[in-house]
């Protein structure tokens, strides 16, 4: 920005009317800081409705939120102080919360590694010269697309149904099928299998990461002898690391709030006999069905931790296997 | 070999031998992750009760009268949930757009006091959950009287809480080069015309990602619809649907498949429509 300014020639500060007027005001009144002064009151105007928002509608209700998590509050009476009272419910007492807190782990630690295993081994299969790619590619990644919206929730409810059709089919080979959304043996599976089906988004990921690695690694690999599978773990895994670490954070962040899948899944409930209590789902049914507000804004702030906690974790873990170039 | 073969279209292009089983593994693979949305849309043509018996994707008997009972299924007709989504979902991408690129053009520009601490502040509520601020908004939209109204799902999105697109779009915008700016403020453009009439104009990729994400985000939504939308007269295709599935029960599932894949019906096009953004935007930035 500044070339545009030195065309005029600076007032030389050697020789102000001497002692007409303080410094100071004499000294601001340059050029350069009156154009940065217009620049940064620009910046403000832009950035406004952002400003408004981010205190009216994100600071200010997570600070509200943290007050409302020491209070017994129903929107109905005052919000009354009661200290730690709502984090040792949950707990020491509340059995609920921990079966909740259970299920979603469970959920994220088997269907994000699963996930993120399919995103991988089709973006490989997909990449470096292969026919009809982009068509390939859009096919897998629509049901990512589509993975989030009640419709697909009630057609998987019904897919995975007592006379739905994986029974049907199962019962075409001549095997009985049980209820797969009204057992509770099966029916987080059911759920984490619709995790798994949304693969696409990773995978295209992945396979403009794998687009950055110089094909010349490999060539020089394959003149040194390098079979197709020592290549890929010397070169391709060990440069795909960042992607993989990236996508890995994304998905745990993503699938530890979900929500819908659940809530349509189960008909609101989280059940059969809550097997399917995601956090998110007991935290709206605390919140906002038996207005126990505190409660859930308490619930709300560990999942924020929570959600904190694993990020963080994540980055001090990927010292030990994400590889950054030649850094070291 | 890419070259020679542009002209055919892909399937019928000659393929060797090795590749020719990996095509059809992948094409097999895409039918199995596929089949599930393809019953779907076969089973709202069929017949009520051949949709179990059937397991097949070809209906033996087809009929339409699925999407006829179920248009009229609820208390109003399913176009007047359309067009309540639409409503939503057209003020929420409009809204991006505004308050996104305003805020993305500040930061990707323009110096200002402790411009990167507020930058890293936008970066940080990208990650925050939704749930942390859903009880005190709620209580406040509660106090404001806006519950069943579209304000609480519409004005935030005015003051651009959607950080993922100022992000997405600040990264685009460092890419222009600077001196586009500079030629036009040695011409006399102030901050705004440089804003409107440069940056706009070379932004279209980035705001059509933003675009096309918005809308499938807040078509797609469906907890904070659910939240606030609870009178059946102002209820969106997402919450229809699951008032659907509660006054259906187990029974009528032709009518409801029908209407999920009416409710499909938009995000489908604009996947078609846009798919280059999508992709781009999702690998460059790792959207959903």
């Amino acid at each position: 920005m500044s070339e545009s300014i030195s065309v005029t020639p600076e007032r030389p500060p050697a020789a102000p009317p001497a002692g007409v007027q303080p410094s100071g005001r004499r000294r601001r009144a340059t050029p350069v800081n009156i154009h940065r002064r217009r620049e940064a009151r620009a910046a403000y105007v832009f950035l406004a409705p952002w400003f408004i928002g981010l205190f009216l509608v994100t600071v200010g209700p997570m600070l509200a939120s943290l007050y409302l998590s020491f209070t017994d509050y129903s929107l109905l009476e005052e919000a009354r102080w009661i200290g730690w009272d709502n984090y040792e419910k949950m707990f020491f007492e509340d059995t609920r919360f921990i079966q909740s807190l259970k299920v979603t782990t469970i959920y994220v630690v088997v269907s994000v590694p699963l996930q993120l295993i399919f995103a991988l081994a089709l973006a490989l299969a997909l990449d470096r010269g292969l026919r009809g790619l982009s068509f390939y590619r859009s096919i897998y990644y629509l049901p990512s697309l589509l993975g989030g919206s009640v419709a697909i929730a009630i057609l998987w409810r019904k897919i995975f149904g007592t006379d739905g059709l994986v029974n049907s089919v199962l019962g075409f080979f001549g095997i009985e099928g049980t209820g797969w959304v009204s057992d509770p043996e099966t029916a987080l599976g059911t759920l984490i299998l619709l995790h798994v089906w949304t693969f696409g988004a990773p995978m295209v990921i992945f396979l403009a990461g794998l687009r950055q690695i110089p094909q010349s690694y490999y060539e020089a690999a394959a003149v040194d002898g390098a079979s197709k599978i020592r290549q890929f773990w010397s070169i391709t895994m060990p440069l795909l690391t960042p992607i993989i670490f990236f996508n890995l954070v994304l998905e745990v962040i993503k699938s530890f709030q979900s929500f819908t899948q659940s809530f349509i899944v189960s008909g609101g409930t989280g059940g059969p006999v809550d097997s399917t209590l995601f956090y998110t789902l007991y935290l709206y049914l605390k919140g906002f069905k038996s207005y126990e507000m505190g409660y859930a804004a308490a619930m709300a702030w560990v999942l924020l931790l929570i959600i904190a906690g694993l990020t963080g974790v994540n980055f001090l873990a990927s010292k030990y296997w994400v590889f950054y170039g030649d850094s070291k | 070999m890419a070259t020679r073969s542009d002209q055919v279209p892909f399937l019928f292009r000659p393929v060797r031998g090795g590749r020719l089983l990996k095509h059809l593994l992948l094409i097999g693979f895409g039918l199995i992750m596929l089949y599930p949305l393809l019953w779907m849309i076969s089973s709202s043509v069929k017949p009520e009760d051949i949709i179990f018996r059937e397991p097949g994707l070809w209906p033996s008997t087809v009929t339409l009268d699925n999407y006829s009972e179920g248009w009229t299924a609820l208390k109003h007709s399913f176009g007047y949930y359309l067009w309540n989504s639409a409503v939503i979902t057209g003020l929420s991408v409009l809204a991006n757009l505004i308050a996104c690129s305003l805020a993305a053009y500040a930061f990707a520009r323009l110096n200002f006091p402790l411009k990167k601490m507020w930058f890293a502040i936008m970066l940080g509520t990208i990650m925050l959950p939704y749930h942390v601020t859903v009880v005190p908004q709620y209580i406040v939209f509660a106090n404001l009287d806006w519950i069943n109204t579209i304000w609480p799902l519409v004005v935030p999105k005015f003051l651009a809480t959607d950080a993922f697109f100022i992000f997405l779009m600040v990264q685009f915008i460092r890419t222009l080069p600077r001196e586009l700016d500079e030629a036009a403020a040695i011409d006399g453009a102030g901050y705004w015309r440089v804003f409107l009439q440069v940056i706009l104009p070379l932004c279209m990729p980035a705001l059509a990602t933003t675009g096309i994400f918005t809308f499938i985000w807040t078509w797609n939504d469906f907890f904070s619809q659910n939240l606030y939308l609870t009178n059946s007269d102002n209820l969106t295709v997402a919450v229809a649907l699951r008032q659907f599935l509660d006054s259906s029960g187990e029974s009528s599932w032709g009518p409801m498949f029908a209407m999920s894949i009416v409710s499909l019906g938009p995000i489908f096009g604009f996947f078609l429509a846009g798919q280059k953004y999508l992709i781009r935007g999702v690998a460059t930035t790792g959207l959903k």
